[in-house]
């Protein structure tokens, strides 16, 4: 009995990073209807750029988030002035198209210079750690960490985007970005924005999932996948659900695992299908 | 006196479409201008190219005499020039006091606030933590005037206000036009409905096919000159 509430709480803990590759996503797309192919790839570049300062100049991967975290900021809000902004427009083929290139450079120049070999950001003792939630039923402190993260970075995104006036303009530029240039507000600006959010969540993202398993330059479009499962599962537009999405994931492949090892990843899908049939919309759509 | 607006030859294309051919038009500090036609006539295509929605030459719009043709939206919301587009264009994410104060982002000086717009539409403070989309249609029309006068503007560009509502809302909602006009802005009204534009215009503009057909000072105009610009037949 105790195991298989041990597989769901461990499936539920690893909803987290789920949650953290889907917020990014969700957040460009639900400004300006741009599905980021590369946003896998944004996340493992993150955690190889971790991985060059820890062996450079060998602090803690934490420590790296305060320069990695406005680092990918400003990398979001250069890319997409200089570069999305100029895909955008009625037909949505192009910014797919740019972002899939897009992703196939990172991929290759990060095998270019790290190579193909698996690497792990080496975070000590934090990642062996546990605290016991019941008798018997132990969780590890580290991706303990890593839901509370995603929680605390939903709720923080909640507040900014339902309290603020910018948060304000960012719903408004997601409901009619012609309007809102009739307002007095740049939608160019506010695009750039939103996706160096996207891009600070990424970097967050990319350091703790490089902590916790193993990443070659290949790994970002599963870590793309699953953030889009996580995504459909939740609801269109409501982070919280996207949080909950993640946990019904990351639970499926638990059990999936627990059957066979094999079928981790194919549980996963299988679940996302599964909800998908009896709910097209998600769990919890908010978005029209 | 300089005009506080003047187009001299505008034009305007949706890509090889020619929608406006040569408008010459100009509204004074303080004034009201009606601009009637047809549907399809380029009353819409006008407002958007005067807001900076659609690209112009520099020197076909001039405002206060400086050239802004071409100049983008934002930059014109903030040298006063705001717009109530047609269709409300609410934005249905945010509550109806969201909308207004969105409005007032660029900051300018002038007799508008958050304050003055409740007592204007005194229904929109009962309504004010309610979703936009969520109000009748003539509560979302005070919005959307609400929210385009929160700019302080300079001139005020509304595009069918009347369009979609019961004729006793129309009367609610144009109640308001003569406070907005004490208050100091300029306006140009793109309306269908005739009868309501000249009572509230000082002057107006027929439009057909991209042209000026007709214009002068609204007291001078009877239904059959109009009758004949807007229809473009000979009665």
């Amino acid at each position: 009995m105790i195991s298989w509430l041990d597989i769901i709480v461990q499936g539920i803990l690893v909803g987290g990073f789920y949650a953290l590759f889907a917020t990014g996503l969700s957040l460009i797309f639900g400004v300006m209807r741009l599905v980021n192919l590369a946003h896998g790839d944004f996340i493992i570049l993150a955690a190889f750029a971790a991985l060059a300062i820890v062996q450079f100049t060998g602090i803690h991967p934490l420590l790296c988030l305060a320069a990695i975290i406005p680092l990918m900021a400003a990398f979001g809000y250069i890319l997409q002035r200089g570069v999305l902004n100029r895909t955008l427009g009625k037909n949505i083929l192009p910014p797919l198209l740019v972002t899939f290139g897009l992703s196939i450079v990172i991929q290759n120049a990060l095998l270019l210079e790290f190579s193909a070999d698996s690497q792990k950001l080496p975070m000590g003792n934090l990642t062996v750690a546990s605290v016991q939630l019941l008798p018997g039923l132990n969780v590890g402190l580290y991706p303990l960490g890593v839901l509370i993260t995603a929680a605390a970075v939903i709720g923080a995104l909640q507040i900014f985007l339902y309290k603020t006036p910018l948060g304000a303009a960012l719903r408004a530029t997601s409901d009619d970005s012609t309007t809102i240039r009739l307002m007095g507000i740049d939608n160019r600006h506010i695009f750039g924005l939103a996706t160096a959010l996207s891009f600070a969540v990424a970097g967050l993202a990319g350091v703790l999932i490089g902590g916790y398993t193993n990443f070659s330059p290949a790994s970002g479009p599963s870590n793309l996948l699953f953030g889009f499962e996580a995504i459909i599962i939740g609801g269109l537009g409501n982070l919280w659900g996207t949080l909950i999405g993640g946990m019904i994931l990351g639970v499926a492949q638990a059990i999936g695992a627990e059957i066979n090892p094999g079928y981790q990843v194919l549980a996963g899908h299988i679940a996302f299908l599964a909800i998908l049939l009896a709910a097209p919309r998600g769990l919890f759509p908010r978005m029209a | 006196m300089i005009p506080l607006l003047e187009t001299t030859g505008l034009t305007a294309f949706y890509g090889d479409f020619q929608a406006l051919f040569g408008i010459d038009l100009a509204v004074r500090p303080g004034e009201v201008i009606g601009l009637i036609g047809a549907n399809g006539a380029g009353k819409t295509t006008f407002l958007r190219t005067v807001t900076g929605l659609l690209p112009a030459a520099p020197d076909a719009i001039k405002f206060n005499g400086q050239p802004i043709g071409g100049a983008r939206a934002e930059a014109l919301v903030k040298r006063g020039i705001a717009m109530v587009p047609e269709g409300r264009k609410l934005f249905p994410s945010l509550s109806v006091e969201e909308n207004l104060s969105l409005g007032a982002t660029v900051k300018r000086d002038g007799p508008w606030n958050l304050q003055k717009i409740f007592q204007l539409f005194p229904i929109l403070e009962e309504r004010r933590k309610s979703p936009a989309t969520k109000l009748s249609g003539g509560q979302q029309q005070m919005v959307a005037i609400g929210r385009a006068l929160m700019s302080n503007p300079a001139l005020l560009l509304c595009d069918e206000i009347s369009l979609g509502l019961a004729p006793i809302v129309i009367a609610d909602v144009y109640r308001a036009l003569p406070a907005i006009r004490a208050a100091g802005a300029a306006m140009i009204v793109v309306e269908q409905d005739i009868a309501q534009v000249m009572r509230v215009a000082d002057r107006l503009y027929c439009l057909r096919e991209g042209r000026v057909v007709l214009e002068g000072a609204a007291a001078a105009m009877n239904r059959h000159d109009i009758a004949a610009a807007y229809f473009g037949a000979v009665a």
